[in-house]
């Protein structure tokens, strides 16, 4: 067992576990953010998708000793008490069935917006190419994030 | 807003209104998550499903489990419309499990709006005539001069009282006489047939809504499950000194097979959740447990089991259909005739389609507290889970272990994914040996091999085609032989044919014939059991035999339907063919059928009917001269009586597109010596977001009876795709997944 410090969501959190550990069960098992979801183990389905360093990675292949900067996850996507742009997005467009997959979809999708405001129907297929959504709603994605895409640009524009 | 209550109307005005910039401030209540109900305000039952709060907030148990059809929202709607309620004011809270209230909590055969529409219209209007009630009390008036809408009653006059004024009083008013109470005009609806989002959305889109996998209990362990890789088999020793050596493993032990726990009521359920024989390994958390699986080396006793063996069943079958016979289902007056004509023209076709696996994203898993009997206090045991039939476990607490029904409590989660996976309950039965062995609070998950190599698969088959059309260009003779399979005799769940399919129901000259394989690989139900596959083989033979007559399909298979009627009359699972032939013209129509294709591009159709629903497709779809195909459309004509929620119903509508194509385009599984070959995505994938069609929906709303729509669109789609494949090049596709020919979804 090894002691890491993980920033995740903002704040500095410390766990005692073995380095192997992906980053998955940290945070699901014992930081108890149970958002970020296991579909595979071997990034395939894309269930599991968090930022670091706002970058979009399958934390259930992620050991924990290779974390290498601070963690966001669907709970804190949004600061406080915010919702996305694209969880506002989701919600509108009434995009999710079982839900199971859409914590990740959408972490993949913000690591999308973040470099690329005005995606195309091509973007988003690529950016999104690693996320399964076993009920089949990829159009409502798709639709979804141009909406998202449009709140951020006013938002941009609105200073 | 911290006091505000959270609505999802209030949520989707603001973020239409907002455009950008939208921050909605967001702060949930500890419990706003478990009951809507605010608990600092007074509320009164007015029966079991609709309570109402002083400040006006009407909460509405939703009885059914949601597994991703939307009835956690379909069905307070028809509640909430009843009553006269505002679906602003409406919080949805999942009910517990308690059959003596809330009835059977199951969900599947998309039967949950067929078997509650009366009832949920029965519960809203009750409510509504309890808060009429109240209101002619308290204001002094007749109660013909009332009427309940917008959540208030409102006199004639104009006078009007809120619903959480009345809350109190209606509550203590009479309950009416269920056979006594009207139902709103259909005509006046303001919530059934609208587009209302999903109740749980807000606690999706935010990672805080609770699956079954994301269940905590106090001083829970973690525990992982191996079973012999092939079915049936039992562990007889393993590496239990190095496995409970590693790191944060607290216990290892083996589970010898129970077939106590496969004792079911539910007829199509009994034998299905046999405690099957393994090594269970618990421990401080999930990788701990899966770490060590990972190095378990476990001596199986295989002497029972499966040895099957996918390549010899698909020999095997091409043997018996070469040999004919089989077992006589129906028999037409001069099919041999018929084929032998040689004015006919005739054609065969063999058709296959393999096992399937149901893939829920979320693995199986269950958390089961086991607390042993005391003195003067009864075994007991609390048992959380996404399940569509929960309440069923409590069987298996009691048949595998000896803890009374009455002792077993349940909570039933949201589940990710059922499609007929959750409706059997083997990984519970798990879960309870687990907890009872080694006396602590289990979670156990299954891993994704697990979850493919445990499967209730989708029973693969096989179909042997023999047509002939007359000079004149119609149906001449049909001839049908089903190759499937049966466990100890008794075909399994979706192997075989239901009689009702087509032509054979409206065409006299058809002989239908079935032999059976023996299979020791478990199957179950997979969304649209049977008609998922039989769609497959008989619309795709039947354009086969349009093809050979040189007629258009559209006008060969309305003319197929012959005069409209009720193939059963007073029957809602039996075909009406004028609802089928006006769902065919619409689809065909709406997706421009006749025109003109580009070279490499064709439309393909077909119909079917299934759970109630008539459903027609047309695929439009691109090929290429390396068999890269994109289903650029599929335009979809459902009739299913009324639409409750229109954004779920089309969401259903497009799920099914997805996963129908999905499917056909990827999805196999095969045994080996009976292990299962695919562990995982890399083998068994799903379909991604870049192959999606553009999909548009039309929906007839006829007077049939609401009925529901999770299953129904699924089983058109792989034949109207076949379909427009052979339109575009040529090529007739008779076995799926399509990969295997060659065929490449882009």
């Amino acid at each position: 067992m090894s002691k890491y410090t993980l920033s995740v969501n903002g704040e500095n959190l410390e766990v005692d576990v073995v380095p192997d550990m992906p980053l998955l069960w940290v945070l699901r098992d014992k930081l108890k953010l149970t958002g970020t979801k296991f579909g595979c183990g071997i990034a395939q389905c894309g269930s599991c998708t968090v930022h670091i360093d706002g970058v979009a990675v399958r934390s259930c292949v992620l050991p924990v000793s290779a974390v290498s900067g601070p963690v966001t996850t669907i709970e804190g996507l949004a600061p406080g008490d915010d919702l996305h742009p694209l969880q506002s997005a989701w919600i509108e467009h009434d995009v999710p069935q079982c839900g199971y997959c859409q914590a990740g979809q959408i972490m993949s999708a913000a690591a999308l917006l973040s470099n690329n405001s005005q995606p195309s129907d091509d973007d988003i297929d690529q950016a999104l190419a690693g996320n399964y959504c076993r009920c089949g709603t990829y159009v409502r994605i798709r639709k979804a994030v141009h909406t998202a895409a449009s709140f951020y640009n006013a938002d941009k524009r609105n200073g | 807003m911290n006091s505000k209550k959270i609505s999802r109307r209030n949520l989707f005005k603001a973020s239409a209104i907002a455009g950008g910039g939208l921050m909605l401030k967001l702060s949930l209540p500890a419990n706003a998550l478990e009951d809507g109900a605010t608990t600092l305000v007074k509320s009164s039952e007015l029966n079991f499903y609709v309570k109402i709060a002083s400040d006006g907030q009407i909460t509405i148990y939703a009885p059914n489990p949601e597994m991703g059809q939307g009835i956690k929202t379909t069905l307070p709607m028809i509640i909430a419309e009843e009553m006269g309620a505002n679906w602003d004011d409406v919080e949805v809270v999942l009910a517990p499990i308690d059959p003596a209230k809330f009835g059977l909590q199951g969900s599947g055969g998309s039967m949950s709006v067929t078997r509650n529409f009366d009832a949920m219209r029965r519960m809203g209007a009750s409510a509504r005539e309890m808060l009429i009630g109240a209101a002619s009390q308290l204001m002094e008036v007749e109660r013909r001069d009332l009427k309940a809408e917008s959540s208030q009653v409102i006199h004639g006059s104009g006078r009007s009282m809120t619903f959480g004024q009345l809350a109190s009083v209606a509550a203590q008013q009479p309950v009416p006489v269920p056979e006594q109470l009207s139902f709103k005009d259909p005509r006046s609806y303001s919530i059934i047939g609208t587009s209302v989002g999903s109740v749980d959305n807000l606690v999706i889109a935010t990672g805080l809504s609770k699956f079954g996998i994301d269940v905590d209990v106090p001083g829970m362990k973690f525990a992982s499950y191996t079973r012999c890789p092939r079915p049936g088999g039992k562990a007889i020793s393993f590496n239990r000194a190095e496995i409970k050596a590693l790191p944060g493993v607290v216990d290892a032990f083996i589970l010898q097979p129970d077939a106590r726990s496969g004792k079911a009521s539910m007829a199509f359920l009994e034998g299905l959740a046999e405690l099957q024989g393994g090594v269970a390994i618990v421990g401080d958390d999930t990788w701990s447990v899966f770490a060590a699986k990972a190095k378990l080396k476990v001596n199986w006793d295989e002497s029972a089991a499966s040895a099957d063996q996918w390549s010899k069943m698909v020999t095997d079958a091409r043997a018996i259909a070469a040999k004919g016979g089989g077992e006589v289902k129906l028999v037409g007056a001069s099919v041999p005739e018929a084929l032998s004509d040689s004015n006919n023209r005739t054609i065969e076709g063999f058709y296959e389609f393999p096992y399937v696996a149901h893939v829920c994203m979320e693995p199986m898993n269950c958390t089961v507290d086991f607390r042993k009997g005391t003195a003067g206090k009864p075994a007991s045991m609390e048992i959380w889970l996404g399940s569509q039939f929960p309440n069923q476990v409590k069987e298996i607490a009691e048949n595998m272990l000896g803890v009374k029904q009455e002792n077993v409590k349940v909570h039933g989660l949201r589940m990710g994914g059922g499609f007929g996976r959750r409706a059997v309950h083997d990984f519970a039965a798990e879960a309870m040996a687990i907890s009872h062995k080694s006396g602590l609070p289990v979670k156990l998950t299954w891993t994704r091999t697990d979850d493919i190599h445990n499967d209730y698969f989708r029973v693969g088959g096989f179909e042997n085609m023999k047509g002939a059309v007359s000079p004149d260009g119609k149906l001449a003779a049909w001839d049908q032989h089903y190759i499937g399979f049966a466990d100890s005799g008794k075909p399994v769940i979706g192997s075989g044919l239901r009689g009702n399919e087509l032509p054979m129901v409206a065409f006299d000259n058809a002989s239908v014939r079935q032999s059976m394989m023996p299979v020791a690989t478990a199957c179950g139900a997979w969304r649209a059991p049977g008609s998922n596959t039989n769609a497959f083989v008989e619309q795709s033979f039947i354009h086969e035999l349009a093809n050979l007559a040189e007629r258009d399909h559209v006008e060969f298979l309305t003319e197929l339907m012959g005069s409209r009627r009720w193939i059963d009359e007073g029957n809602i699972s039996a075909l009406n063919t004028g609802r089928a032939i006006d769902v065919i013209k619409l689809a065909a129509e709406k997706a421009g059928w006749g025109r003109k294709m580009p070279e490499g591009t064709g439309l393909g159709l077909a119909f079917y009917f299934c759970h109630a629903a008539h459903v027609a497709e047309v695929a439009e779809v691109s090929v290429d001269a390396d068999k890269n195909y994109r289903v650029k459309r599929v335009t979809v004509a459902v009739d299913v009586g009324p639409i409750i929620n229109m954004s779920g119903a089309i969401n259903q509508v497009q799920g099914s597109i997805v996963d129908g194509l999905s499917t056909m385009a990827l999805q196999e599984i095969t045994m080996q010596n009976g292990r299962i070959e695919q562990d995982n995505f890399h083998q068994y994938p799903v379909m991604r977001i870049a192959s999606t069609p553009e999909i548009d929906v039309h929906f007839i709303q006829s007077d049939n009876k609401p009925t529901g729509l999770g299953e129904p669109a699924l089983p058109p789609l792989a034949p109207a795709v076949t379909n427009a494949i052979f339109a575009a090049t040529g090529e007739r596709i008779r076995s799926m997944p399509l990969s295997n020919a060659g065929f490449k979804l882009v």
